[in-house]
């Protein structure tokens, strides 16, 4: 069941399929660590609704909706299943809440 | 005119002639992880603040003592998050660290990464050994890293680099540092990882690595990595500059012939499967998603939050300002009066002359208009300082981003913007927070036209010597009014006028946000302190040369040709007995160069409701826009006036025409107002953004626009209020 991360819920901790957008912006997130495989959590969203928050391996960072529509994730329970091109699954898969 | 660079020569060039070669080590690491303050811990007191050739980007170093092994240099190197670059300021980080592209190549690349952050900031120090630079890993902040701490034994044989861990906050490990790099510089060896990428793409490697120019060329894993920098960075939209064609058109062609394969994920996702892989003997242990650091998780509940995150930053925003705008006063009254006592104590001792008037009206003065910015500039600063390195101006960004985003403004815009309530100089040097050049500009060419403070004295005079003092509605009084809405009108031009540059002269892509929200941190008062004082010295050194001489032109346009004390028949009859000493200055004033103009201009000024003499304030005015009450008071031949002076809304009132009726009404008072809230009446103004964009193009364009812009809404004003049957 994939979804993309505009669609999460706040506390939400996902793990990234694919990272889709135009190449310098793609490229940049990627190197920021949310490569295919990474795991992601909404942190929060702004007041204004825009832009969101995410926290991932350990930091936060922050885009707009329109731009997390285009990373596609699996919940929790689907990133268990082996996939081609993940690189780090891990067995504890623990579910936190965010506040 | 385009966004693209201007291409003027730089002030400081980046490698400055020394006589004997220096050893260059540059710092590199992510944005907010402690960079600048390890610079400082490094360099002590003597950094110079530069700039990098061909782009507005400052370049700071300083000298390392290294005790027995003599000095050198370092440079401090903009935060960066990876060395692929799309904008020439991304590329100074590859340029600076390899000594490509027209740099001189450093001796020693010392790479800062966070240590709490430690697998995303490897990336860059990745990058670094994969292009087999000399190499010292820096792990900073690492009284932040969680247990287990990482350990610096393992990154060191992961990367073949000397690693240390440091606190640069504290001092801890300083000296470690300073001995390590010493001994780096002595013994020279190259960092080195290869990754196993696959196999076929060695060869579209290899064919990009015959396109490198003969200078980029070192070692075969260097070029490979280099062509893979070259490869992932440049594309058909990139902005990248110092990129010979020939590589650019090799880059095309294999990326042509690679078509279908997702290079990036290939190259980016085989990076971080190695760093993760090896997270374990990093930390002892395998990383987790680590949660979010429980300080920052909790005062971003409360400063973030929909009401309370709001509130604060209302707060926040407005203690700026009224620090900008009040704080300062005092200081700036200081000194103002300490200059014009100075001007009259010269005036007092010296034999009366040209030479005399020169030294006072010209330089004294001239000077104190340059020095009467640094209160603003220091406060301003100050807080951007506290901002910055508390990381609450990521959060400004954040908050305000749906706002900015939708007038064509970057979110981190909104700090110039708000300060340039109080003055357009320091608002336009605070656009330096933002790292898009075309996001600076956009900034630049519109804060000019916020109701500065400077713009209050006019508008209180014009109120109170032409606008009836009277109450709408019963208890709402008509000057309040009006100041609101002239508060409205700026607001709503500016917005205009940024929707409308943006879409046209500083086009540029959309850039998506990718925004770090770094952790809370304790700002250091002396790191802030240091760039305040550095902001302040840079201001005064090169855009204050261009005010200082500027003054003095003004002043000798408006004192040459000079009169003799015998004062001539006016030219146009005084109705009032004025003091003869005013009468002569009038005539003086009159008769000079700027008189002149001022009234060559008439014919022109006419249709917006001005004569000649408002015409001469206006030239005056170019000086700083609150000039135009006192050079008035020249012109009607009040002398010494400020907006408060009654003898001055008297004579504006009272003036009339040949025929008797009265010159200005209630109608050229609005259109006046317009036209200041809209033109650009301030060389200070026009001399900070030729420092900020190191060309003259842009301050003329912005001279040239709200001109045309402030003639064009005065005439619409009085022409249109004289179509109503106003004034």
């Amino acid at each position: 069941m994939s979804s993309n991360l505009a669609a999460a819920e706040r506390g939400q901790v996902l793990t990234v399929q694919r990272v889709g957008g135009e190449r310098a912006f793609r490229r940049r997130l990627m190197e920021l660590g949310l490569v295919p495989g990474t795991r992601v959590e909404l942190v929060g969203v702004a007041p204004l609704g825009d832009p969101i928050e995410l926290l991932l391996r350990g930091s936060c960072l922050s885009i707009r909706r329109a731009e997390a529509e285009q990373v596609v994730v699996v919940g929790v329970e689907a990133a268990r299943e082996p996939r081609p091109n993940s690189t780090r699954l891990e067995p504890e898969l623990e579910t936190r809440s965010a506040m | 005119m385009s966004a693209e660079a201007c291409h003027e020569p730089a002030i400081e060039s980046a490698q400055p002639a020394d006589a004997a070669p220096r050893r260059r080590v540059v710092l590199v690491g992510n944005p907010n992880v402690g960079k600048t303050t390890l610079f400082n811990r490094l360099t002590g007191q003597n950094a110079r603040v530069g700039n990098y050739p061909g782009i507005t980007v400052e370049r700071r170093s300083g000298d390392l003592a290294l005790g027995d092994d003599g000095v050198a240099e370092v440079v401090d190197v903009p935060g960066a998050y990876s060395l692929t670059a799309r904008s020439p300021e991304e590329q100074l980080a590859i340029n600076s660290t390899l000594g490509i592209g027209g740099f001189e190549a450093p001796d020693l690349v010392v790479a800062v990464v966070d240590a709490g952050q430690l697998i995303r900031n490897l990336y860059l120090v990745l990058q670094l050994a994969e292009l087999r630079v000399p190499l010292l890993v820096v792990l900073n902040m690492i009284d932040e890293a969680s247990e287990p701490r990482p350990d610096p034994a393992a990154v060191a044989q992961l990367f073949g680099a000397p690693t240390l861990a440091t606190n640069a906050r504290s001092g801890e490990g300083i000296e470690a540092l300073r001995t390590e790099i010493a001994r780096c510089l002595n013994e020279h060896t190259d960092a080195r990882l290869d990754l196993a990428y696959p196999a076929d793409l060695r060869a579209s490697l290899d064919r990009v690595a015959d396109a490198l120019p003969q200078g980029w060329h070192k070692n075969v894993e260097r070029d490979r990595a280099l062509a893979l920098w070259a490869l992932t960075s440049i594309d058909p939209e990139d902005e990248l500059e110092s990129v010979p064609p020939a590589l650019r058109e090799r880059c095309l062609d294999v990326q042509r012939d690679l078509a279908g394969r997702d290079l990036d994920l290939e190259v980016i996702g085989a990076r971080y499967a190695f760093l993760d892989a090896h997270a374990d003997r990093i930390f002892g242990r395998t990383a987790k998603h680590p949660p979010k650091r429980a300080g920052s998780a909790r005062l971003d509940r409360v400063l973030l939050h929909p009401v309370f995150g709001f509130l604060a930053f209302v707060g926040i925003m407005l203690l700026m300002f009224l620090a900008l705008f009040s704080w300062a006063e005092p200081a700036i009254a200081l000194i103002e009066a300490a200059f014009g006592g100075l001007a009259e104590l010269a005036k007092a001792r010296l034999p009366a002359g040209v030479a005399r008037d020169f030294l006072t009206d010209g330089v004294i003065g001239g000077v104190g208009n340059v020095l009467v910015f640094l209160p603003q500039i220091l406060l301003l600063f100050l807080f951007i300082g506290l901002l910055e390195d508390s990381g609450y101006m990521a959060r400004v960004a954040y908050l305000m981003d749906r706002i900015m985003r939708a007038l064509g403004l970057h979110g981190r815009a909104f700090v110039p913007m708000l300060s340039g309530f109080a003055c357009a100089v320091p608002a336009i040097l605070a656009t330096r927070t933002m790292e898009r050049r075309r996001d600076r500009l956009l900034t630049m060419m519109v804060v000019p036209l916020m109701t500065c403070s400077a713009r209050l004295p006019v508008y209180s005079l014009i109120i109170a010597a032409l606008f009836p003092d009277r109450t709408l509605l019963g208890f709402l009084p008509l000057g309040a009014v009006l100041m609101v809405a002239m508060y409205v009108f700026s607001i709503v031009m500016t917005l205009l006028a940024a929707a409308v540059i943006g879409r046209t002269v500083v086009r540029g892509r959309r850039v998506p946000l990718i925004l770090e929200l770094p952790p809370y941190r304790v700002p250091l008062l002396r790191g802030v302190l240091r760039m305040m004082w550095e902001r302040a010295w840079v201001f005064l050194k090169e855009a204050g040369t261009v005010i200082l001489a500027c003054t003095i032109v003004l002043w000798a346009l408006l004192s040459f040709p000079r009169v003799e004390p015998t004062p001539a028949p006016p030219a146009v009859a005084v109705t009032q007995p004025a003091p003869s000493d005013a009468a002569v200055r009038a005539t003086a004033l009159e008769r000079s160069y700027g008189g002149r103009l001022g009234k060559a201009l008439e014919p022109a000024l006419e249709p917006l409701g001005f004569d000649w003499k408002i015409g001469i304030g206006l030239i005056g005015a170019f000086a700083a826009r609150e000039v135009f009450v006192s050079t008035l008071g020249v012109v009607y031949g009040v002398g010494a006036a400020d907006e408060d002076t009654s003898p001055l809304r008297q004579r504006i009132k009272s003036e009339t025409r040949a025929d008797g009726t009265p010159v200005h009404s209630a109608l050229t008072g609005l259109s006046l107002m317009v036209f200041f809230a809209l033109a650009c009446q301030c060389m200070s103004t026009l001399a900070v953004v030729r420092r900020e964009t190191r060309s003259w193009r842009w301050p003329a364009f912005l001279f040239a626009y709200m001109t045309t812009l402030a003639y064009l809404a005065s005439l619409l004003v009085y022409q249109g209020g004289r179509w109503l049957g106003l004034g």
